[in-house]
Order: structure tokens, then C-alpha cells, then sequence
């Protein structure tokens, strides 16, 4: 399975993200500059974390108006899978390939440390290998995810099983219900805060999210390799 | 030539922490008069003659991208000014 990982001036976990594909996972990935106009040759499109164009006016609104966005949404339309971690996540809210808005965090304080997560919905292609309620060890890092959205949004997510990942004990950040990831409704968009590209080998504290990036390929593999 | 000012705020449903830091530290200066604060950002524009419709033109510049209007409320003033 091939990934992009998406550059935008400014991202600073691609690096992890191409690291933990290529070497952990064993898959292709190929570093893709946000100029790009082509997707097409990818299987999987991964926007990382970082602060694209400073994290000028608003987290992600000026990433979401690059030219390769266009083909990310294109990507998306197309049900392949598409992950955001971090400030990519806040580049596919900006984008509205995922519902919702960030705030900044409710104790206005930039958080770096491992928070534990629970697998809510362990049947998306993101979390298969998961068992749902899973406890996963995942660090994150980030000044704005207190995450928001209307409360006919947010019943739509609950209807749906689109809220994927939560915070497991204190609320880190202020999200509302404590919501760390979320799924597109046609399931093959997920968005998360926390990094799960940090946490691939047990050696630096955590492989939790290894199993994640497995979901991707094991997902893609059932659907597009015959006898798989 | 146009100047537009552009002011962002928080929606009045959105908790604003940054505000309420600010109102509590103003309450610890005993100005316990300040019921509420809200941060918001301020923007001038210059736009140039044009024959399109300015207040549309602006108000789609807000709708796309100065204003995330999930979170944010946006006003904006247009004042026509004579080029130098």
C-alpha cells in the first residue's frame, strides 16, 4: 500500500509519519509537497501534524486552500482513506471534510504529554485491529484541540458511531465529551488529535499506535488485493 | 479604494477561556464592574475599485476564510476612500 504523507510549510511530524509507514509498518510513503496536483498514484493520503503556515489566522485555514487540498478532497470523494493527526486533523475540519471546529485548549496551556484513549468504535478502517473499549496509550501534543461542535452535530456523531477515539479520566483539553478522534460519515476520513505516529515502538514508551496504521493496510488489503 | 475592518469574535454560545482569564484578572484589579469578555481579532483590508458588489465580495471573504463560522461571529465596516 502506498501513503502520501502531505508537506504544508510549517508541518514538523511527517518525518514520524513517513518513519513510522516505511519502517515500522513495512509500506510505501512518499513525501508529498503541498503544491502537488496529483494524488492518484497514493492509496492512503496521511496529513500530519505541525503548524502549517504558522498557524496563521486559525489552525489549518490557510493549508486548506493549498492546491493539493483540492486532490485530498478528490482523495476523500473517492473513499480512500484519509487520516489528519493533529494539526492535520485541524486542516480537514477547516477543509469540512469532517464536522466541527477547535478551540483553544480550555486551560489556554500548549500540552505535551502520553494521555490514555479509548477505542469507541472499533469497526472503521482506521481501528479493526483495535477490540472495542480498548485503552491505548497515545501522546499528544497540540494548543488547540477542545474540540466543539452544534449539538445537531453532535448527535448525528453519536447516531453514526463517527466519535472513534475519546480521552479515558481527565479531559485534557476541554473537548466536548471528551471527543479526541472522529470519522466521516462514509467512514474512510478519521481525525484525531492525539499522535498515534509517535507511539509505533514500545522502546520510546508506546507501539499503541502501530496497530492503527495495521487497521489502514488491513482494511485496504480485504478490499483491493484478491486472496488476501 | 475600499478600507474594510473586519472584527471576529467568538459565538456568543462558544466559551471563550482566553476572555475569561482576562475578566477574572481584571476582577483581581477589583474593577468587578466587567460582567463578561470576549477576545476576537481585528483585520483592515484595502480593496481596490470594483465593479463587483464590495459588501458581497467581503462578506464571502469572511464566510471562506477569515471567519470559521462553526466557533466565530464576524461584522465588518466598509469605508470608501479616495486614492492618494
Amino acid at each position: 500500500m502506498k501513503f502520501a504523507v502531505i508537506v504544508f510549510p510549517g508541518s514538523n511530524c511527517d518525518v514520524d509519519m513517513y518513519h513510522a509507514i516505511k519502517d515500522e509498518l513495512g509500506e510505501e510513503a512518499e513525501y508529498v509537497w503541498h503544491t502537488a496536483d496529483n494524488l492518484d498514484q497514493f492509496d492512503g493520503i496521511l496529513l500530519p501534524g505541525g503548524f502549517s503556515y504558522g498557524d496563521y489566522l486559525r489552525s489549518g485555514a490557510i493549508a486548506r486552500f493549498s492546491t493539493v487540498m483540492t486532490e485530498v478532497v478528490k482523495a476523500a470523494n473517492a473513499g480512500k482513506p484519509v487520516l489528519g493527526i493533529c494539526n492535520g486533523f485541524q486542516i480537514l475540519l477547516e477543509a469540512g471534510l469532517l464536522p466541527g471546529a477547535m478551540r483553544r485548549n480550555r486551560d489556554l496551556k500548549f500540552i505535551c504529554r502520553p494521555v490514555q484513549l479509548q477505542v469507541e468504535n472499533a469497526e472503521t478502517a482506521f481501528t479493526n485491529s483495535y477490540s472495542q473499549g480498548d485503552v491505548i496509550n497515545i501522546p499528544v501534543a497540540h494548543g488547540e484541540g477542545n474540540y466543539y461542535c452544534d449539538e445537531v452535530t453532535l448527535e448525528t456523531l453519536k447516531a453514526n458511531n463517527q466519535i472513534v477515539f475519546t480521552y479515558k479520566g481527565d479531559n485534557p483539553n476541554g473537548s466536548l465529551e471528551k471527543i479526541a478522534g472522529i470519522i466521516n460519515q462514509q467512514g474512510n476520513v478519521l481525525g484525531m488529535m492525539p499522535h498515534p505516529e509517535r507511539a509505533v515502538d514500545s522502546l520510546l514508551g508506546s507501539n499503541d499506535g502501530l496497530m492503527l496504521f495495521q487497521s489502514i493496510v488491513k482494511n485496504w488489503r480485504e478490499s483491493h488485493v484478491v486472496n488476501a | 479604494m475600499y478600507k474594510v475592518k473586519v472584527y471576529i469574535t467568538l459565538r456568543e454560545s462558544v466559551l471563550d477561556p482566553q476572555g475569561t482569564a482576562v475578566k477574572q484578572s481584571l476582577h483581581s484589579m477589583t474593577y468587578n464592574q466587567v460582567q463578561d469578555v470576549r477576545i476576537g481579532k481585528y483585520m483592515e483590508l484595502s480593496i481596490e475599485d470594483t465593479t463587483t458588489d464590495v459588501d458581497q465580495l467581503v462578506k464571502e471573504m469572511c464566510e471562506r476564510l477569515l471567519a470559521n463560522t462553526v466557533i466565530e461571529d464576524y461584522r465588518y465596516d466598509i469605508e470608501e476612500v479616495v486614492a492618494l
